[in-house]
Parts: structure tokens; C-alpha cells; sequence
């Protein structure tokens, strides 16, 4: 469960080095558009020496490979994987696309004894890959789904805006294909990054529609989306006052009460819970019943 | 003859310049010349004593980089030097 997922530019030594201090809950090293042609190779051996280096990091790492159209991004799969990495960002996503990249990473694990299974995030950023949503989402290894409105608006060639109603029908079907298959909605960056209050109000209506998450594209953005993306304590109040209510009523075999005026019932008291779940992930309240 | 180039001059980089060589040469030139210069000489030493290079040139202008970026820096630019063709 993440709220933040920070790009970080593969050969930039600066950011690298500072990346556990930036509050991300993950971070997603890229090799594909950050890093130019001739210095894709600089930038795989300073991740490979840098991933060398980590011990039991406080961020999920993510690494953006190049497509798997042309061989570029195979050989950075060969360079970065490694034991610590937790999943593959890959741009341009089809559905076969992501079944090649997994059963690279069949061949990689099995070759280098990887125990774990590494997780695949595509980005939707072409309207093949809005149309195939709902197959990408069910595919194995797919944990999340990331939009990038930035190529998949050049893809439909109309313009993009900050107010963001031509991305309104990829980001509500990703949210709706992503709570289908119980996986992350990632929204997409804000680009401006000096604009706070334009991120701010793009993040909230993001998590209004069901993104669970937004990229960064600069660490100024984190803290912000971070507060957004988890839940408040007037949510977490109303919440453990409305599991305690059905605590109560359950004794007394009641399916249906009332609390505050208001009719609580079974999607209600759920809902609750799936927040209070979030709000025990955050560190926000102590134990509770996850039934 | 054959060389390699890698890395930037950007704070918390460095730049790394690898000829081929008859023998093992080794020059720093960094901003905490004063206190690491034999600790970074000794560092590259072990990266390319790693690899089996021993016969190279090796000019590095250090603007702060840690290890794992001198050691990426410098296979970045023996494998350019590798491949070069000049």
C-alpha cells in the first residue's frame, strides 16, 4: 500500500544518495525518459552500484525500464534486478508487452535464485493500452496500474490541461479496473511543480474518483500528496465510532442502526473498516480488528 | 588509442577519463583531495583490480562522489573504452 511514488532521474548521483530522506513510500528510478540515449549506460551501472549499496531501505523501489520494443529494455533488466527490487515500471504497456516482460522476469529470477516474485506496474499511456485496461489489470505479476497523461494525451493529440478533463475517462477506468482486480490506482504527475495549490486540488480529485496514489516528479511534491492520500483523523474519529456502533449492534443481532442521525449499514461499517486498514498501514491508529 | 569517458562534473559526481595504457596509472583531482585523496586512490585500485584492468590510465576529477558512484563512473568508462574505436 503506497501513497507516493517519486521519479527519480537514473543518473543523477545527488538525488540517488538522498532518496531515503524524501519521504516517497516508493520510489521509481528511471531509465527510460530521464535519461538520455547516449547515457543509458552510465545510468544502469549507478543504479546497479547504488541498489549494491542499500540495506532494508524505508521506500518500496521501483525501477522504469525502456520499452520492450527495441532491446534497450532488456539489457537495463539484466543490469537492475536484484533481491531489493520490489517491481518493473514498464512505459507504453500492452497486454503483450507485459507478458514478455514476465516471462523475462521468470528468466531472471529463476537465473539469479530472486526468491520473491517481482511485481510489474504498467503505465496506460497510449489508448491501446485505456482500451486493454481491463485484461492488463488481471494479468500476473500486475500490482498497479499508473496513468501517463502525458504521452496518452500526445497519443490522442488533444491538449492537455491542468484541470484535467481530458484524462477524466482513463483515470475513472483505471480506478474502476484496479478496485475490480485489488490492485494500486496510481494517479498521474503534476507537472507544474512550483504550482502547490493546482496539486493539491488534482490530487483530491484524483482520490475522489478511486486513485489510491499519485506519481511525483519532484520531491516538494510528496509531502502533499502523502497528506492527501491518507486518511484524515476526523475520518479515522467517525470510523472507530462507527465499528464500535456495530460492535454493539451486533451483540443484539442488528444489521441496520442508527449513529448520528445517520443509517449505518453492512457497506457503511465495510467501508469503515477499509479505511481504518489504510489508517493502521499509515501508522495512524494502533491495532484493530481487520475482520 | 583507446579511451573511455564517464560521469559529470556535477556536485556529488565525478568525471572519469580511462586510456589504454602500458602500466597502471592512477590521478585524482578532488574537492576533499586534502582528506580522502589516498582513500579514493586506494577505492579505484580495488575496482579495477576487481575487473583485471592493470594496464590503464586513469584521470578522475572527484566533485564529491561516493563510492558507488566512483565505481559506477569508472566501468561506465572502461567499458566505453572497450568499445571505442579512436
Amino acid at each position: 500500500m503506497h501513497r507516493s511514488y517519486l521519479f527519480i532521474p537514473g543518473n543523477h548521483p545527488a538525488m540517488l544518495q538522498n532518496a531515503d530522506i524524501f519521504g516517497a513510500d516508493a520510489i521509481i528510478f528511471d531509465l527510460e525518459d530521464a535519461v538520455s540515449i547516449n547515457e543509458k549506460d552510465s545510468a544502469r551501472q549507478l543504479i546497479k552500484a547504488f541498489f549494491e549499496t542499500l540495506q532494508k531501505p524505508k521506500f518500496s523501489i521501483y525501477v522504469r525500464i525502456n520499452g520492450l520494443n527495441s532491446s534497450l529494455g532488456s539489457i537495463d533488466l539484466n543490469m537492475v534486478m536484484n533481491e531489493i527490487v520490489e517491481g518493473i515500471v514498464l512505459p507504453k504497456a500492452t497486454v503483450s508487452d507485459i507478458k514478455m516482460l514476465s516471462k523475462l522476469l521468470d528468466t531472471f529470477e529463476n537465473a539469479r535464485r530472486i526468491k520473491k516474485k517481482t511485481v510489474i506496474i504498467p503505465i496506460i499511456e497510449t489508448a491501446k493500452a485505456v482500451f486493454e485496461i481491463g485484461q492488463i489489470a488481471q494479468l500476473p505479476r500486475v500490482s498497479a496500474l499508473l496513468l501517463g497523461a502525458e504521452d496518452l494525451t500526445g497519443d490522442m493529440e488533444i491538449e492537455r490541461t491542468k484541470q484535467g478533463i481530458e484524462i477524466e475517462y482513463p483515470r475513472a477506468k483505471i480506478a474502476f479496473a484496479c478496485k475490480a482486480f485489488e490492485i494500486e490506482a496510481i494517479d498521474t504527475p503534476f507537472t507544474d511543480v512550483t504550482d502547490d495549490e493546482g496539486l493539491e486540488k488534482d490530487a483530491l480529485h484524483a482520490k475522489s474518483l478511486g486513485m489510491n496514489a499519485k506519481c511525483a516528479i519532484h520531491p516538494n511534491q510528496i509531502e502533499i500528496i502523502n497528506k492527501t492520500f491518507t486518511p484524515t483523523m476526523v475520518a479515522i474519529d467517525e470510523a472507530l465510532r462507527i465499528v464500535k456502533a456495530d460492535e454493539e449492534a451486533q451483540k443484539v443481532h442488528r444489521g441496520v442502526f442508527s449513529l448520528n442521525g445517520k443509517m449505518v449499514d453492512k457497506p457503511v461499517v465495510d467501508r469503515a473498516k477499509k479505511l481504518l486498514i489504510k489508517a493502521k498501514h499509515f501508522g495512524m491508529v494502533e491495532d484493530i480488528d481487520e475482520k | 588509442m583507446k579511451i573511455g569517458i564517464a560521469g559529470s562534473l556535477e556536485s556529488n559526481d565525478c568525471l572519469v577519463t580511462i586510456k589504454e595504457s602500458e602500466t597502471l596509472s592512477i590521478k585524482v583531482q578532488s574537492i576533499v583531495d586534502a582528506f580522502y585523496h589516498d582513500q579514493i586512490v586506494a577505492f579505484i585500485e580495488s575496482v579495477l583490480a576487481d575487473v583485471n584492468h592493470d594496464k590503464v590510465d586513469v584521470t578522475v576529477i572527484d566533485k564529491g562522489a561516493l563510492n558507488y558512484t566512483i565505481k559506477a563512473r569508472l566501468l561506465t568508462a572502461l567499458h566505453r573504452m572497450e568499445v571505442s574505436h579512436a
